[in-house]
């Protein structure tokens, strides 16, 4: 024991420690290995990560009003708003400044637009007072508060005022608030009138609707994948083909396949009527609803849950469940007890891939889905490409992701990531 | 030597794609048969003229997310964007598209009226480029509906009359105003009372009496379908829609013009063009708003042109040779009891009421 302490640190052939030899090796690998990825790693991290990173960060972002109206929102800050006066003249002052530098550069409408998601008739106040006020000049026109109450009312209203003053942070957790049906109002945080609460809705039904559709592809996929991975391999990769068939068939259309399918007037009703199980006059109403949205997103993602399995269930060797039956098992009992636990994994890896992309479809639900059928994607979309309102697409974006991770973490913690395989 | 040769070389095709590229300009449109009639009136007689390629982009629809998201990675690949009046309007807004005078940037009638008085009152906004009149207007199965055609808005809202589904537009923009219509609210007073909760009210509690009944749509071609499938006994959709399915697939479908919401659309040129790409779409809008252009484009669609001076001037359908006049929207026989679409209303509202008609819808 005490004769190698005695002769200090183990060399290497050329002297050096063998510690520090072994490290300096260890870390021109690594630095090779780093290299080798580094391509993949930089387009990863330029196309993929730091749009996300530069998107979601919009959910908080406000400087538009302190940069639009540089002057006034320090000076409105100090104003009382619980007073039930206008602001002074000084802000107005200020205000007339601000307005006529943005008016020039076009900026006055962006602050309206931004504006008019917290009070509606902001967007058009600014508009109509954009085209006055490119004609006033800031100094030689003082004093303004009479200029301004005489060219839009709003201006002498105290609720413009307290809307400015509320959301002229530069960080704002207003889209946050939005996105969970609360509002951000001058007077505190209250929960949106009950006529406008409709996200959380949303969030929860595409949950839901997610764990449906996910839970039938289990049933209808483990039957298909056993299937093929039990028969002779030229049966298999014939019916293979059928499996990958609808992932070289365009989206669109087998969506658009399903409204031929389901609707009033559409083939599986017709066959209906016609066999007599169906009275004409009430024909099923079967697309435009949750059912039609979980039937086409069922066969859409079927694919996703079905290979996943076939992969893992090629590997499950049949002299187990022989030699169970051979020990007296029941077909059943082999099955449950012997074949299906080491199926498992395939089931696991399956289920992530469909709940993940499912919770984020939102063709399939806004062609499918009707008004009962759609998703929290539908409204994003919405908000992205036809409000203009990106902050708030932004911060669904971003709760969706948080979700989808935390049901990811209770995952690893119930049935362990480990015991997912893809093959 | 070879490297040289070879750098020289690459060189010489990247100026000769440089000089291409110079005679090439992308315009953004919708597709289909209405890219169809633009690239037949406009398109290729520009081309034609000035040897500019023209390269189509049916990107219209999301026109408005992808110019600004092109504006803020400071890459403007579009030169010409066709979009409907309301987008124009929130492009304007953003700064993202470029204002326009038209007395000095659109051609004058033939018998010298200014660009601004031939378009009038359709020169939405500051950027916005009228180019068509359409509306958005009601069809109905001839064929279900037996003798008693509709010939009142208001039969939508009649169930009794008029049992079955219909179809109208996953948005609040003119349904409520078709509903508080048929509320018994006067046509001059739709958007007064609109912009109160409770008219908003009123009209999604109009709405909701027929909401068991109502088919969403929210592509312009859904309708026509509908009704060719009789999924719907009547459907809201753009007029030109119904035309192609009337005339052009023979479907038993009717119009009902009764209470038509006129809309425009028309071009933009986006915001930050590099002068030379500005003046070449100057030069196109130039050529392609004017008094015979306009007229053109109806011979292969049914959309009235946006200048007064093109009206006269409107013939007969290049393919089916079928007169076009009484299938404008803006004939005096279609346009009897009309509406425009109120751009700075909705501009206000739009957001609000959508969210209440959302979650009313979501119920």
């Amino acid at each position: 024991m005490s004769d190698t302490a005695d002769t200090g640190p183990v060399l290497a052939a050329d002297g050096t420690p063998l510690k520090r030899s072994l490290a300096k090796a260890l870390r021109v690998q690594k630095i090779r290995a780093l290299l080798l990825i580094a391509p993949l790693l930089i387009f990863v991290l330029i196309s993929f990560i730091v749009p996300i990173i530069s998107m979601l960060s919009r959910s908080v972002e406000n400087d538009i009003v302190q940069n639009t109206l540089p002057e006034t929102v320090p000076l409105l800050a100090a104003w009382d708003a619980s007073s039930g006066e206008l602001p002074g003249e000084d802000v107005y002052d200020a205000l007339a400044r601000d307005m006529v530098i943005a008016v020039n550069a076009k900026q006055h409408t962006k602050l309206a637009t931004r504006l008019n998601y917290e009070q509606t008739g902001i967007a058009s106040m600014f508009r109509k007072s954009g085209r006055t006020i490119k004609k006033w000049d800031p100094v030689a026109d003082a004093p303004f508060k009479e200029k301004f109450l005489e060219l839009h009312d709003g201006w002498g209203d105290i609720e413009t005022w307290k809307t400015i003053q509320t959301h002229s942070g530069a960080i704002t957790n207003g889209y946050f608030l939005n996105a969970i049906d609360m509002q951000k109002t001058p007077d505190g945080i209250q929960a949106q009138p009950e006529n406008k609460q409709i996200l959380i809705k949303l969030f929860i039904r595409t949950l839901i609707m997610s764990l449906v559709i996910m839970g039938s592809c289990i049933l209808l996929g483990y039957p298909v994948a056993w299937i093929l991975a039990n028969l002779p391999a030229a049966k298999a990769n014939l019916l293979m083909i059928l499996v990958l068939l609808p992932f070289w068939t365009s989206l669109l259309v087998r969506t658009s396949a399903w409204k031929v399918m389901l609707q009033q007037q559409g083939v599986i009703n017709d066959v209906l009527v016609w066999i007599g199980l169906v009275d004409d006059a009430n024909r099923l109403i079967i697309i435009n609803n949750q059912f039609g949205t979980i039937v086409a997103m069922t066969h859409i993602l079927l694919p996703f849950m079905i290979l996943p399995m076939y992969s893992v269930m090629q590997t499950i060797n049949p002299t187990y469940v022989r030699a169970a039956k051979s020990l007296g098992a029941t077909d059943w009992t082999s099955f449950w007890r012997v074949y299906f636990p080491q199926s498992i994994p395939g089931i696991g890896a399956g289920s992530i891939l469909v709940f993940i992309l499912a919770i984020g479809y939102y063709i399939t639900p806004e062609i499918v889905g009707g008004t009962k059928g759609v998703f929290i994607s539908n409204r994003i979309a919405y908000h992205i490409s036809s409000s203009l309102n990106w902050g708030l697409a932004a911060a669904l974006g971003t709760i969706l992701l948080v979700v989808v991770l935390i049901l990811y973490w209770a995952y690893d913690k119930i049935v362990g990531i480990d015991n997912v395989k893809l093959g | 030597m070879k490297l040289t040769k070879i750098l020289l070389a690459t060189t010489a095709l990247t100026v000769a794609a440089g000089a291409a590229a110079a005679q090439e300009m992308t315009i953004v449109s919708w597709g289909g048969a209405y890219s169809k009639s633009q690239k037949n009136a406009y398109h290729d007689p520009y081309s034609e003229k000035s040897g500019v390629t023209i390269i189509n982009d049916d990107s219209s629809a999301e026109a408005v997310a992808k110019l600004r998201a092109m504006a803020e990675a400071d890459n403007i690949t579009w030169d010409v964007v066709d979009v409907v009046a309301a987008d124009a309007l929130r492009l304007c807004d953003e700064g993202l598209a470029m204002e326009i005078d038209p007395d000095t940037m659109l051609a004058p009638a033939p018998d010298g009226t200014p660009a601004s008085e031939d378009f009038g009152e359709l020169l939405v906004g500051d950027c916005f480029i009228p180019q068509i009149v359409y509306s958005t207007t009601f069809g109905y199965r001839t064929d279900l509906v037996g003798d008693n055609a509709p010939t009142d808005v208001c039969a939508v809202f009649d169930l009794d009359a008029y049992p079955g589904k219909r179809s109208l537009e996953k948005r609040p923009i003119n349904n409520m105003e078709w509903a508080l219509i048929c509320d018994g609210v006067a046509k001059d007073d739709v958007y007064d009372v609109l912009a109160t909760p409770e008219g908003q009210d009123q009209a999604l509690a109009k709405l909701d009496s027929i909401k068991d009944q109502v088919v969403w749509w929210s592509a312009g071609a859904d309708t026509p379908q509908l009704l060719a499938d009789g999924e719907v006994v009547m459907g809201s959709t753009y007029n030109g829609r119904l035309f192609s399915v009337i005339e052009e697939q023979k479907q038993p479908v009717g119009m009902l013009w009764d209470a038509q919401v006129f809309d425009l659309d028309g071009w933009i040129i986006p915001a930050g063009l590099s002068d030379e790409r500005k003046a070449r779409a100057l030069d196109y809008i130039m050529f392609a708003t004017d008094t015979q252009r306009l007229a053109d484009q109806a011979k292969w669609i049914s959309y009235g042109p946006a200048r007064k001076s093109s009206a006269p001037l409107v013939g007969k359908h290049a393919e089916l040779g079928i007169d076009m006049a009484p299938h404008m929207p803006t004939d005096p026989e279609n346009a009897k009891n009309t509406f425009l679409y109120n751009y700075e209303f909705w501009a206000d509202y739009r957001d609000d009421i959508d969210a209440k008609f959302q979650a009313w819808l979501a119920q």
